[in-house]
């Protein structure tokens, strides 16, 4: 016996958004743009493609496992969450409610305009605001942070550390 | 070495776990500065490099028993293999002797993989081609990192600076395997799907040259020393024993656990 799942592709995309980043929770796979394809297969199957932010991220399988498992509930019996590296993920594919919810978090968003994503050295570091205060007077404590896609900032006004989803 | 019975595939396998060993080996280096790194931030970023770099080896290794079948995963690539099968480069498995050594030999390592990357956007095979665009983005950061950290301590102190100056000189006769291409590199250079790592060369040393230039460290003249090489063919220094042994300790001692 097969069962048709009524469930169409554009509520698939907005049930997505009810996974989260487990490292940074605010954020679902949709604001981070990692969900790149919904595929319905056959009666009752359904194909998801998601990228990596960054080759070592460690909450890829979290998020494949959260992503089954919604879709399961649904109805689905066979979910395939597949996952392709090209093309390569960048902050620019994150959405404005995303850089939005990541602000109210006290996480500076990617900068709108992307500064720094090249690949000569010694280029300029970026004006980054403070997520506390709004200042520009910030600076760069270190380009690695507390998981692979931060770096750490501080502000030189209200002297806060913070740390600034780093460009991608 | 992998040899099946398919010397094509044999090549393009070997050479995928030359690239995920070279990558794999430093990550399990440089993970041992957790806990131990000088200044918290640098302890973070040192492990953050790590994680990237066993990011790239597990693409690598997931490609490569793709393509090797039967009961192969990357797991059992990476901790199922002994040292003469491992295809890492010997600088790679060298202790991490103090700060000004690591670093420098990241510094080595991060400009190398940068190039290579960069050559491999153009390969024909596609996995290998996305493998590399993904990974670029990240050796940027490692780079830019590490070249910044030689010039700190190069033109830092006479202590920081004597530190560097004798990591150069205990690194550098290790630089010239990254070049010297092994047999499976040459096959997947004729097959359009590798690099010619000696076309690398010289803009290798450019980029290296106008770091240690600006470290205030003294600017190796290519071609005058004898470099050390035989990591790529599986012929390894000591060191890498005692690395696998504790890296696979579990899946040796408590075969298939998991958790
Ligand atoms: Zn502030």
């Amino acid at each position: 016996m097969s069962s048709v799942i009524n469930i169409s592709v554009a509520a698939i995309w907005s049930l997505l958004e009810q996974v989260t980043d487990p490292e940074v929770p605010v954020l679902s796979v949709i604001d981070l743009g990692i969900v790149r394809d919904v595929q319905l297969r056959g009666d009752d199957g359904v194909e998801v493609t998601i990228t990596p932010t960054y080759s070592g991220c460690p909450a890829m399988d979290v998020i494949s496992m959260q992503i089954r498992m919604l879709l399961l509930e649904q109805g689905f019996k066979e979910v395939v969450v597949k996952q392709v590296l090209s093309p390569a993920w960048t902050t620019g594919w994150m959405s404005e409610a995303g850089r939005q919810k990541l602000l109210a978090y006290g996480i500076a968003p990617p900068n709108q305009v992307q500064q720094v994503c090249r690949q000569e050295l010694f280029a300029p570091h970026e004006a980054v605001a403070c997520p506390q205060c709004g200042s520009y007077h910030t600076r760069l404590v270190s380009e690695f942070g507390s998981t692979a896609c931060k770096s750490l900032y501080q502000c030189n006004d209200c002297h806060e550390p913070f740390d600034y989803f780093k460009c991608h | 070495m992998y040899q099946p019975v398919n010397t094509q595939a044999a090549n393009l396998v070997n050479y995928l776990l030359h690239l995920g060993d070279n990558a794999l080996i430093l990550s399990q280096r440089n993970s041992e500065w957790c806990g131990h790194g000088p200044v918290l931030e640098q302890d973070i970023a040192i492990t953050n490099i790590s994680l990237d770099l066993i990011g790239q080896a597990r693409s690598f290794y997931q490609y490569a028993a793709s393509l090797e079948g039967g009961d192969a995963t990357e797991d059992s690539l990476a901790y199922l293999r002994g040292e003469r099968t491992y295809l890492n480069c010997l600088m790679n498995e060298l202790p991490n002797g103090d700060w000004g050594q690591t670093i420098m030999r990241q510094f080595f390592f991060s400009v190398y993989q940068q190039l290579l990357y960069n050559a491999l956007l153009q390969s024909r095979d596609e996995t290998v081609a996305a493998i590399a665009e993904k990974s670029l983005k990240e050796v940027t950061y490692h780079v830019r990192w590490s070249s910044e950290w030689v010039i700190r301590l190069g033109d830092g102190t006479d202590e920081s600076h004597a530190r560097m100056e004798k990591a150069l000189n205990m690194l550098w006769s290790y630089t010239g395997e990254f070049f010297m291409p092994a047999g499976y590199e040459t096959a997947a250079v004729a097959e359009g799907i590798g690099a010619d790592v000696a076309a690398l060369q010289q803009r290798w040393m450019e980029q290296v040259a106008a770091v240690l230039q600006e470290a205030t460290l003294p600017v190796p003249v290519a071609g005058k020393t004898w470099m050390q090489s035989g990591g790529k063919e599986g012929k390894h220094s000591e060191h890498l024993g005692f690395l696998l042994a504790e890296m696979q300790y579990l899946q040796r001692a408590y075969p298939g656990a998991t958790w």
